[in-house]
């Protein structure tokens, strides 16, 4: 009886097997942190261009770094795509990415979206915008992420929990204007204009501020659009009674982040690796990559959707990318000791 | 199971060498093999951390502390008072609703904890179609009324409470049945009436079984992620995690784990204290059917009651939800690819469930026949995956197979200049590894639990009849355990139906669960879509939940 038993792992651990050889012939093998439908069009897009077959694995990015690191020579990743240049960072700081030269993504990648050493390069914009209650609040009382954590604000603020990585790049950018202390005293005023304890994601702070339980909210401008496109008509109300604010248009812009990827170190498949990164800059990868999430496409003059492009172009601010990342570990810190949840 | 069994063991066995050898090598090397991932973690104990544990003590680790313990409490005491209650009621009496209730019980069980707090709190939250509704019904705006936050603590310890009981519930219910009916027979001739003879006799008798659901489930609390951190309360868990994967310090993560892991030592001790030298073994097999008692008017009313809340809450009403958020919104792959998700979970579930009860049958009679200091503190220390978050586990067992996957790959390089790939750390193989490493404490416990009740003279019986320890395991103890390894092939499967972050973290390419999926959407703040595998979850957890507590009740002897 128990051999018979333990003879089903066996089994299994043999068969499957069949997933472990995967540097065969035209693959590509994608460790992707990003969950979005579209990229299977993506994906089969890339197929159908170039006859390279795509093998996922999603998951959580620093679970997913984690991982590339433990499988070490005998990894079969060959790309790595995330989210947040706070991710894309450690996946560099963790020795994940290999340099790429590609006189394609040169062309096409504004300088901004590649990294020097062409470790990684990014492909979509998301901006972290401010919400506020179209009846309670005056619009014109709010130009800066500052204003949030100012003594005579005489609004609440809604905002999530400091576990998030948006939360963190924001802080790690408050570093980078402000220093460590302003930026301790900038999370300090944040927690003390709260309306509540953090709860919830991005799009519960801005159905705070449509319900009207607290007057501003921050958020990733995609989830105020994926508001805006619901099928769910209670949602589109909620959209409707707010109005989105891009802070700090006139001093550095708007805080904004990437979704980006590279080439792994060691990639069994190095040239699909950056024939696939070359397709995302291309016209019609783009339109698919950003409109996915609702987010910026990289590349100029590529279509945008609809509502992004009724909202003009605003100023972004351009601090340089890894300086999120490497101020991510002492944000973590301040919010902490802000007793910021 | 115990330093007396083994004594009395020992005492009446023919020869007790003979077989010793075989069976301390199994057990030790099993539940070394189980114990590797924990003993991995562990490991990093000893290593500086610079300051991290100053930065964390000062700021944030009293609030771990106290969520982490009243969580805790409050969790462990709902399941137990819900769980032994309802199991009760359904065994030893007859009320309207009894026979459905028997197995309704168990359905909030395949509703995972993360899937319930999502449906509650798009459901009760302030700009939810609950409180909205209240808003319009009065009048009422923001401020103007009392509504309790279902993104807190007491929100939490209540929901997962909601979902875990049937762990407390499986169990008791699963040794009520097995009690003799004698023993009660016994009690009631010397004019026990029905509530003296639950706390007086069934409750003793069942004790084994109440603290082995009662700590699955204080360990599922402790190592609780999905619900705690979508609400926002800061555990142990939570913090992990945060301290691992956000401050990049896995070596302050694993001291964490190892102060979780202290906790939860303290607490199995503390049990085993407090049952002193006290045992409890039924001393006779009559079985017959069990009287019941009729309950009439309020009486019955209440039992009614008391049975059809934790189902409403606990199952009911976020299905309910859930199914009205897959009907309106839902997944877009919807369709074949949730056949291939659904498949996926089935067959790693039925697998892990396979192997965990053997491995657990193994060792907890690997304890009984060859009861040593050293086996008792392997099989304690296997049994600990189920106290360790599943991503801490997860990496505990990427570390050692990847490493032996890479020694096998640069030799390869070496020798032919081939890389083969991964062949433990990038297959199944590796999952069902994780499940066994995560889950063994739930069917050891019940395993554990239902030895306990054959008295050791059975044994002594078998050995003198000749058979081998073996063959007792397999002609004597077996037959006997029947419903309780159902029960713990159940446990075991539903728990690797809803198991998230080492299958996140351990899968192969192109291999989705229900799970993964669930979680994928709920992530990206897409609840709504999310609906749709979370309910998919459900429903696939449902039906091997029914059919297995119908086979156990058919398989209680006299029934």
């Amino acid at each position: 009886m128990k051999t018979a038993r333990f003879a089903a792992p066996v089994a299994v651990a043999l068969a499957s097997s069949a997933f472990a050889s995967h540097a065969l012939a035209d693959e590509l093998n994608v460790y992707s942190a990003r969950h979005y439908d579209s990229d299977e069009r993506l994906y089969t897009a890339f197929t159908e261009q170039t006859g390279i077959e795509v093998n996922i694995l999603e998951g959580d990015s620093d679970q997913l770094i984690e991982r590339i690191q433990r499988e070490g020579v005998a990894s079969p990743a060959d790309i790595m795509m995330t989210v947040d240049a706070g991710r894309l960072w450690r996946a560099e700081q963790e020795g994940i990415f290999q340099g790429i030269e590609s006189d394609v993504l040169a062309e096409r990648l504004p300088e901004s979206m590649r990294h020097p050493e062409g470790m990684w390069f990014g492909f979509s914009q998301r901006a972290r915008a401010i919400y506020y209650n179209r009846e309670n609040v005056d619009p014109s009382d709010i130009t800066r992420y500052e204003d949030l954590a100012s003594d005579d604000l005489g609004y609440s603020v809604c905002i999530r929990s400091s576990n998030n990585i948006y939360n963190q790049s924001l802080l790690a950018s408050m570093i980078e204007h402000h220093g460590e202390e302003g930026a301790e005293e900038w999370a300090q005023g944040v927690v003390d204009n709260m309306a509540r304890d953090p709860e919830g994601g991005d799009t519960d702070q801005i159905r705070g501020a449509a319900s009207g339980e607290c007057d501003l909210a921050v958020a990733n401008h995609y989830y105020y659009v994926r508001l805006l496109k619901s099928d769910d008509e209670a949602d589109r109300e909620a959209a409707r009674n707010v109005g989105i604010i891009f802070p700090n248009q006139d001093d550095r812009g708007a805080h904004v982040n990437v979704g980006g990827a590279g080439v792994v170190d060691g990639a069994p498949n190095r040239e699909n690796a950056v024939a696939f990164l070359e397709f995302l800059a291309s016209d019609t990868a783009q339109e698919i990559f950003a409109s996915g999430n609702n987010e910026f496409p990289v590349v100029n003059n590529v279509k945008r959707d609809p509502v992004l492009e009724s909202w003009g172009n605003f100023k972004k601010d351009d601090v340089n990318i890894s300086i999120l990342g490497e101020n991510n570990p002492e944000a973590i810190r301040i919010f902490d000791r802000v007793e910021w949840r | 199971m115990s330093r007396s069994t083994s004594g009395e063991l020992a005492a009446q066995r023919p020869s007790p060498q003979r077989k010793l050898n075989f069976w301390s090598t199994v057990l030790i090397s099993v539940a070394l093999v189980v114990a590797l991932p924990v003993i991995v973690v562990f490991a990093h104990i000893a290593l500086p951390t610079d300051g991290v544990w100053q930065h964390l003590a000062s700021t944030v680790l009293p609030r771990y502390l106290s969520n982490t313990f009243w969580l805790v409490v409050w969790v462990g005491l709902g399941t137990l008072i819900i769980g032994t209650g309802s199991a009760w009621l359904v065994v030893m009496c007859r009320f309207p609703g009894k026979r459905l209730f028997e197995w309704a019980l168990l359905l909030p069980l395949a509703v995972p904890t993360y899937v319930i707090a999502y449906a509650y709190t798009d459901f009760l939250q302030f700009s939810g179609p609950f409180q909205s509704a209240l808003r319009d019904m009065f009048g009422w705006e923001h401020g103007d009324y009392f509504f309790p936050n279902v993104r807190s603590l007491g929100g939490a310890a209540t929901l997962i409470t909601m979902v875990l009981y049937p762990y407390v519930y499986l169990l008791a219910r699963a040794s009520f049945l097995e009690q003799s009916v004698c023993v009660l027979d016994v009690g009631r001739t010397l004019g026990r009436g029905p509530w003296r003879l639950f706390f007086s006799i069934a409750v003793p008798l069942a004790r084994p079984a109440l603290v082995g659901g009662v700590s699955l489930v204080l360990m599922e609390t402790l190592n609780e992620f999905g619900a705690v951190q979508f609400f926002g309360v800061d555990t142990f868990t939570t913090g992990i995690y945060r301290t691992w994967f956000g401050m990049g310090e896995p070596v302050a993560a694993a001291q964490l784990a190892a102060c979780l892991l202290s906790f939860v030592i303290v607490l199995v001790l503390l049990e085993r204290w407090s049952r002193g030298k006290r045992r409890y073994f039924h001393t006779t097999n009559r079985y017959q059917q069990l009287p019941e008692y009729a309950l009439h008017g309020w009486r019955a009313a209440a039992a009614t009651a008391a049975c059809a809340i934790p189902i409403i809450v606990g199952f009911l009403l976020p299905s309910g939800i859930l199914l009205d958020l897959a009907l309106t919104q839902g997944d877009s792959l919807w369709g074949s690819r949730f056949i291939g998700f659904a498949w996926n979970s089935l067959s790693l579930a039925a697998l892990a469930a396979i192997i965990a009860v053997g491995t657990a049958v193994l060792l907890s009679y690997g304890v009984r026949v060859h009861d040593t200091a050293l086996a008792r503190f392997t099989t304690r220390i296997s049994a600990m995956g189920y106290a360790i978050p599943g991503s801490v586990v997860a990496v505990g067992i990427l570390i050692p197979f990847a490493w032996l996957d890479n020694i096998i790959n640069t030799s390869l390089q070496a020798y032919n200049g081939q890389i083969i790939g991964l062949i433990f750390s990038g297959s199944a193989f590796i999952l069902l590894y994780a499940y066994v490493v995560r889950f063994l404490a739930v069917s050891f416990n019940a395993v554990e639990a239902s030895l306990g009740k054959v008295t050791p003279s059975m044994d002594a019986a078998s050995r003198t009849l000749g058979q081998t320890a073996g063959g007792t395991l397999r002609y004597v103890h077996t037959p006997l355990m029947r419903s309780s390894l159902l029960a713990a092939g159940i446990l075991v499967f539903v728990d690797v139906m809803k198991e998230l972050p080492a299958t996140v973290i351990l899968r192969p390419f192109n291999f989705d669960t229900l799970a993964v999926r669930a979680h994928n959407l709920a992530s990206d703040e897409r609840l709504a879509e999310a609906s749709t595998s979370s309910l998919a979850i459900v429903v696939v957890g449902i039906l091997p939940v029914i059919l297995l507590s119908m086979a156990m009740r058919r398989s209680r002897p006299g029934a």
